[in-house]
């Protein structure tokens, strides 16, 4: 972790205590979550006790406090996305991946994350890839999907 | 861009905008919301560059994005000018015919216009198609002619014009009083009267004042103020600017939820453009009045939709709801008076004061004024979102626009108002849509999800994953909600797994009341309702998981089992291939069966089976 960028995201936002939330999407942008150091760095800069970062770092979902893979892997498990066999779809996912939803593979190559709602329910049931969507997923078009990431590796697109 | 210092300069900027763009009549718009992007838009936009260059034209047509149009589940959409062509699920390999027929020649491609199931008819413009037809789209609508990156596009359809009404035409006092008039109510959910809220902040003693746009939408299931604020972004900041002046308010923040990337793009960059213009900042178009809007992206909490739990998600601190004793609009950010509106009333507010409340108020009921989007999903036929004028029937909403049911299955129910809503059967269908009827049958209309369920979903199920979703949100401040729906999902996972005690149906209304009851913010009091109303409206389903340990829908897995049925299986071998836990044995030609100690009910099966004959049964032994 590069503490230089650090101390840019909380220049960004001029020391504030009131853009805590930000900064912290900030670095988990740079660093696909939050490393304990940066914490600390916060605490420090914001002037403010490293617990109160952590329960908010805690409270909300968007941010990991363990490092994620190299591909995200995002499944819709909104309403709309539920009953037209979203759970099923994680099911899949789950056992391709051999993870569970919050978890990276050992080989860091993918993370896996249910959410409450992409957005996108009209087209349900939905999975992302990287930020991209696919559509009216089932198990077998996901499982198949996931195949030919896995295969093209690096960055390949599905 | 110049920045624009009088209302007359907005004018001619206008004109101006206008007069460049009668270079070329033919206009080719591509949707570029998120559903569309799923499925490729981004490609068929590249394709439609491509081809343009390649195919000469005298005078090059316009190409560009738009708003997200509604129609997602037909994406991605192209329309071509003239002639207001509508093509739907369109690739790259079908533009080069579309630039060279329909665009050069004007000839129609109709494989990629939209077929009406019913008639068989294929229809060539949107206004024509069913889903389109039955709609108010008053909102929607300027979606499709503004691409949301440009300032210009909406300039151009008379955007802004309304914040010189109000700036130049009225006092602040006049804007509040125009509101109020019109009847406009919260489209968050709660429907307290937009104007209302705004006169009460107006008086409430304290500066700075701020204003906020909700854009958390946290509901699972509908993404109307995803789409308004995606897809024209500046109709939601001008509905907040003339907010912020009948206020007094010099600030305001638009607290986008944290999977809405797109959305939150947009609104960046409209902030920028409208800064760049002189739309935002100083005296703005030389009227005096200062105003300035920054975004704040969510961090993934559903309670944060909630204003107070908001609020303090802005300053920076967890997302819990404080007791609304002292309202926001007296004591809200930084403890001063904040007026929050949810993305869509902010969008309804330019056009009440351009074409007065009257016209505003003239659709609708008599306590419910205007349109309403909704986000129609799940188990039917046309899926997406629909704006129609408050107190249409739930019928008229699936049946005619929505289209029916998928696959000739029966619609069951639909779920309204999100995790504090509840499922109406469809025996209810003939009620109205408005704040008070849905309320009246035991859900609520809320910010406008609406989600179908058919005879293969399971209502236990439902009440059970609503339940489950909202004891994870809960931020856990309150005993009865934090605990209550601990239990509560308890006792419904005894029941889709079979092991329901006698006493679970009772307990489980109780409990219900008592959440209900005894906790402090709106999402632990109405986090019963959908078991709640589950139970008022689908009793016959719980008894049947409890008594006869069945899920009649087949979806509660410990319930089910998956079997082959002997008289139409071909033994075709598809569903073994497919079959990752090896439970399905039969040799090619011959019946196949389904080894029930094996099989993991992934249902890849019954996905590729030819002649669908892998049946979901449940109940009796297993």
């Amino acid at each position: 972790m590069d503490v230089r960028t650090v101390n840019d995201i909380i220049d960004k936002y001029e020391g504030k205590k009131t853009a805590l939330i930000s900064i912290l999407h900030d670095i988990q942008d740079r660093f696909h979550y939050l490393p304990e150091k940066s914490l600390k760095k916060v605490a420090r800069r914001l002037e403010m006790d490293l617990p109160e970062i952590y329960g908010v770092a805690t409270f909300y979902k968007a941010f990991s406090l363990t490092p994620r893979g190299k591909h995200a892997v995002t499944l819709c498990l909104g309403t709309a996305c539920h009953v037209r066999q979203g759970p099923k779809i994680l099911a899949e996912v789950r056992r391709v991946l051999g993870i569970e939803p919050g978890q990276t593979t050992p080989d860091r190559q993918f993370s896996l994350n249910a959410v409450n709602c992409l957005g996108v329910c009209a087209i349900g049931p939905v999975m992302a890839l990287d930020g991209k969507f696919f559509g009216e997923m089932s198990p077998l078009k996901a499982r198949r999907i996931l195949g030919k990431f896995q295969k093209k590796g690096n960055g390949g697109r599905a | 861009m110049k920045k624009i210092r009088s209302a007359a300069e907005l004018k001619q900027w206008k004109a101006q905008l206008l007069s460049g763009r009668k270079k070329s009549d033919k206009i080719i718009r591509v949707c570029g919301g998120r559903g569309c992007q799923a499925y490729g838009c981004q490609e068929v936009k590249k394709a439609f560059r491509q081809e343009l260059r390649k195919q000469s034209f005298k005078t090059p047509p316009i190409l560009k994005y738009t708003g997200c149009r509604g129609f997602c589940e037909r994406g991605p959409l192209v329309t071509i000018q003239p002639g207001n062509i509508f093509y739907q699920r369109v690739n790259p390999e079908d533009v080069p015919l579309i630039v060279s027929e329909t665009v050069k020649k004007g000839k129609i491609i109709d494989r990629l216009l939209f077929e009406d199931s019913k008639s068989g008819r294929k229809i060539t413009t949107a206004q024509k198609i069913p889903f389109y037809r039955a709609q108010t789209r008053l909102l929607l609508s300027q979606n499709e002619l503004v691409d949301p990156t440009r300032i210009e596009d909406y300039v151009a359809i008379g955007g802004y014009a309304s914040l010189v009404k109000a700036l130049f035409r009225m006092a602040p006092e006049e804007v509040v009083a125009e509101v109020k008039a019109s009847g406009l109510r919260g489209r968050g959910g709660a429907g307290y009267p937009t104007g209302q809220k705004w006169e009460n902040c107006r008086r409430a003693e304290g500066s700075p004042k701020y204003v906020i746009c909700n854009c958390d939408e946290g509901d699972p299931g509908a993404f109307m103020d995803r789409s308004l604020l995606e897809g024209n972004p500046h109709s939601i900041l001008e509905g907040m600017m003339i907010g912020a002046y009948a206020i007094g308010s010099n600030q305001g923040y638009i607290y986008v939820r944290q999977e809405y990337t797109l959305a939150y793009k947009n609104a960046e960059i409209a902030i920028r453009q409208a800064r760049r213009a002189g739309l935002l900042g100083k005296n703005i178009l030389g009227s005096g009045f200062d105003f300035d809007a920054e975004t704040v992206r969510g961090g993934g909490a559903f309670v944060c939709g909630e204003s107070t739990a908001l609020i303090a998600s802005i300053e920076g601190k967890v997302g819990e709801p404080r007791s609304k004793q002292i309202h926001t609009v007296v004591k809200g950010l930084w403890d001063k008076p904040t007026n929050l509106n949810n993305v869509e009333t902010w969008a309804n507010v330019p056009r009440i004061i351009q074409k007065g409340s009257r016209r505003f108020s003239a659709i609708g009921t008599e306590k419910s004024k205007g349109t309403k989007i909704f986000s129609l999903v799940g188990k039917i036929k046309n899926t997406g979102l629909v704006e129609v004028p408050m107190g249409i029937t739930l019928k008229e909403i699936i049946y005619d626009i929505g289209g029916g049911p998928q696959g000739g299955k029966a619609i069951k129910a639909v779920q309204t108002g999100g995790p504090s809503g509840g499922c109406l059967p469809a025996s209810l269908f003939h009620l109205p849509v408005d704040f008070d009827s849905l309320a009246q049958a035991g859900s609520i209309m809320g910010s406008g999800g609406m989600i179908v369920m058919d005879e293969e979903t399971c209502l236990v199920d439902v009440a059970k994953y609503f339940t489950r979703f909202l004891q994870e949100e809960s931020c856990g401040k309150c005993l009865p909600c934090r605990e209550g729906l601990k239990r509560m999902g308890e006792i419904l996972d005894g029941l889709t797994e079979g092991k329901g005690d006698p006493e679970s149906l009772s307990l489980l209304e109780e409990l219900g009341e008592v959440v209900t009851d005894a906790s402090l913010c709106g999402l632990g009091k109405t986090a019963a309702n959908p078991v709640l109303s589950a139970l008022k409206y689908f009793r016959q389903e719980f008894e049947e998981h409890l008594q006869n340990k069945r899920c009649p829908a087949g979806v509660c897995l410990p319930l089910i089992r998956y079997a082959v049925s002997a008289e139409t299986c071909t033994g075709c071998g598809a569903c073994q291939k497919v079959c990752f836990a090896g439970a399905i044995a039969g040799e090619k030609k011959k019946v196949h069966q389904i080894q029930v100690a094996l099989c993991t009910k992934c249902g890849a099966c019954r996905e590729v089976c030819p002649t669908q004959s892998i049946q979901v049964q449940s109940g009796g032994r297993s």
